[in-house]
């Protein structure tokens, strides 16, 4: 619905779309947003994006300022080629463009890095972009690009200390090329190409410790030394997706 | 750094260590050779990883009598309607446009060790350096009593994907409601050891969806026991009440013979018969490796656990189900992961580039019925002269159903990181 009135606004004069809405409102009023449930789904996607006062890069971009934004352009981000395209080929991120690559994440752009696999409800969605359009108009941090000194904590730290093997880690990542492609592209498998150090190595040691469960990753990483999750680290995070 | 086990260093000692110790390249002004045996999860892995990560110091062809390759895993689910034949069919033209390599579609069919050449079926030769052989299996039909090469185009076997699973397909696909199929499924080793078991589901599958629910899939095993068999007959019980029947030795008493015409399989306690007969018989290296003389008296290929190099003949390494690789159970995940040891071996002594020690690894992913997806794996590490397996897990009996959708859904994430490893 939020969708619709987006459309109406863009495309016609204020008096003729006030009309149009107030005539839909009368037989929509249980799809309003509401941007409280909205935060507590953004839960989902803060695995990989911060949002709000001096947000920074992850996994994924940070979302400050997205509504209006071209796809794929915050400077010293690893975009997937697929998005870059997206934002040349003219793509912007409106209310409408965020709601349908929510939904769909894969279809919406093929190739993207993005290993979501898409919210079903229309209402959930609309919840979701209503809390984001407040939340995004803060401003992100001077440094987008800098890891946030807390990303990696306890032991894992050890291993940021350690100048990895570049080398070494393309060896050892044949392990991973096989589930993880080396292009990049996230098919049911979250795409860890390009990906920066410190959020690879906590990830690694999340699963280390038990917070992450996949039992594949767990058994994979539990002979890992700190040498080699920093070899890994220091060739994954020197990859550019394609 | 190149390493050398005992065995080697003798052979290093008895050719002059000075000439061998040599990158090839710097004794011969050629670029060094290497030729591949076998298109599939080893030999394409292993042709692309030598190719891409020398970029071009080192001449690879891939020799296999195939335009196209159909993969073996995933080749249920085809069975089970969940995929189309053309999804599991791969072409090698990225290996040759994008890497360079050099794809010959012929048959190997001799190995001549002392000349270093592989004999093509049209006669010419092929020169190599170092080769790699990864022919993947050959069936011993007349291990079952009756059945043959003759028989399979009756009662197949399609355990080598392609013809042979359109035909089990097609023949599947006839099946009526209250018709039998009989499986009579091969002892150890071979390949895919959960493979039967998820065909049988795959089977089930398909008759139920069908609304087929008088149909019975009777699985006859030389086994007492079978890969992922908890986790198997729970999703059997869930989902295909009545609908198979497995029978290890302890009750059929032994399988005496098949007679694919009749559709019948005769064991020591009775007669099972059935429209569709599905017989996966003993298996063994395919046949080009007994040909080179690489295979030992259990018909398989006895390799050095941490290089994968042939132990009788240190140009050659044997990947994949060919070959003997200890605690590694024979799949396309464990051809590739040996496909890399290999590669990064040839690579360290033909260009001086770095070796790092050997590690495997392995996961098995099996469908039971929609989004009811299984899995088993482990790391592996040389020990002893063995390739050993150093951690080790397999999906629990009574997960959560969200649980086991991820874990099909990270299947299908698999088989798509896969391909693209081996095709490019």
């Amino acid at each position: 619905m939020l969708r619709f009135f987006r459309q109406i606004l863009s495309r016609t004069k204020w008096l003729a779309a006030a009309f149009a809405a107030g005539l839909l409102l009368c037989s929509a009023q249980s799809l309003a947003a509401d941007a409280s449930r909205g935060e507590a789904l953004f839960k989902a996607c803060s695995q990989c994006h911060e949002v709000g006062a001096r947000a920074k890069n992850k996994v994924g971009p940070h979302l400050d300022g997205v509504f209006g934004r071209k796809a794929g352009s915050i400077e010293g981000f690893k975009y997937s080629s697929a998005m870059k395209r997206a934002g040349d080929g003219g793509l912007v991120w409106s209310v409408d463009a965020i709601d349908a690559y929510i939904h769909k994440p894969r279809s919406f752009i093929k190739g993207n890095r993005m290993s979501y696999r898409g919210m079903e409800s229309d209402q959930d969605r609309a919840d979701l972009v209503a809390w984001l359009e407040q939340i995004s108009l803060k401003k992100p941090s001077a440094d987008a690009n800098v890891p946030s000194k807390n990303a990696v904590v306890g032991f894992a730290t050890a291993v940021l200390e350690i100048e990895g093997d570049p080398d070494y880690g393309a060896y050892l990542s044949g392990e991973c090329v096989t589930c993880h492609q080396i292009s990049g592209k996230a098919d049911g498998i979250p795409s860890i190409v390009g990906l920066p150090k410190d959020y690879f190595v906590r990830s690694l040691f999340e699963y280390k410790t038990n917070i992450r469960q996949n039992e594949v990753m767990k058994t994979r990483v539990s002979n890992l030394a700190d040498e080699e999750i920093a070899a890994l680290a220091a060739y994954f995070s020197s990859l550019t997706p394609q | 750094m190149t390493h050398f086990n005992r065995r080697q260093f003798g052979f290093l000692l008895a050719s002059g260590a000075a000439t061998l110790a040599l990158p090839t390249y710097l004794r011969a002004q050629a670029k060094p050779k290497v030729v591949v045996i076998g298109g599939g999860a080893g030999g394409a892995t292993a042709a692309r990883y030598i190719a891409k990560d020398s970029k071009g110091d080192i001449d690879v062809t891939l020799i296999d009598a195939s335009e196209m390759f159909t993969t073996c895993f995933f080749s249920n689910l085809y069975l089970g309607g969940y995929r189309d034949f053309a999804s599991i069919t791969h072409g090698y033209d990225r290996l040759e446009s994008n890497y360079g390599i050099k794809k010959i579609t012929d048959y190997a069919t001799a190995v001549d060790r002392a000349a270093k050449t592989v004999t093509l079926a049209d006669g010419s030769t092929v020169p190599y350096d170092r080769l790699v052989v990864s022919p993947g299996i050959d069936l011993i039909y007349d291990s079952v009593e009756g059945y043959s090469e003759e028989a399979a185009q009756i009662a197949p076997h399609a355990w080598k994907a392609g013809p042979q699973t359109q035909l089990l397909k097609a023949k599947l696909d006839a099946v009526k409601d209250g018709e039998q199929i009989v499986m009579v499924t091969p002892p150890n080793p071979f390949r895919c050891p959960p493979g039967p078991y998820e065909r049988a589901s795959m089977m089930a599958h398909l008759l139920k969806s069908r609304g087929f629910a008088n149909s019975k899939v009777i699985i006859i095993d030389p086994k007492e026991k079978f890969s992922k068999q908890g986790l198997f007959e729970e999703g059997w019980q869930k989902y295909y009440p009545g609908m198979i029947e497995w029978y290890g030795p302890d009750v059929h008493g032994g399988i005496k013979s098949v007679d694919a015409a009749a559709g019948s399989v005769e064991t020591d306690l009775d007669t099972f018969k059935g429209v569709l007969l599905n017989v996966i018989p003993k298996q063994k290296a395919g046949v080009i490796a007994a040909q080179a003389g690489l295979t030992n008296e259990t018909g398989f290929c006895p390799i050095d656990a941490s290089t994968m190099r042939s132990e009788n003949d240190e140009n050659i390494f044997v990947i994949g189900d060919a070959c003997i690789a200890g605690a590694m159970p024979k799949s396309g995940f464990s051809a590739n992961s040996q496909a890399k040891v290999a590669a990064m071996t040839i690579r360290s002594e033909l260009t001086g580039s770095k070796a790092f020690p050997a590690k495997y690894s392995n996961t098995c992913w099996s469908l039971i019925e929609t989004d009811d997806g299984v899995k088993v794996g482990a790391q592996y590490a040389p020990k002893d002269g063995m390739i050993a397996s150093t951690s080790t897990f397999i999906s629990q009996t009574g997960e959560d159903a969200a649980v086991r959708k991820a874990t099909f859904e990270e299947s299908e994430g698999w088989y798509k990181g896969m391909t693209a490893d081996m095709f490019g």
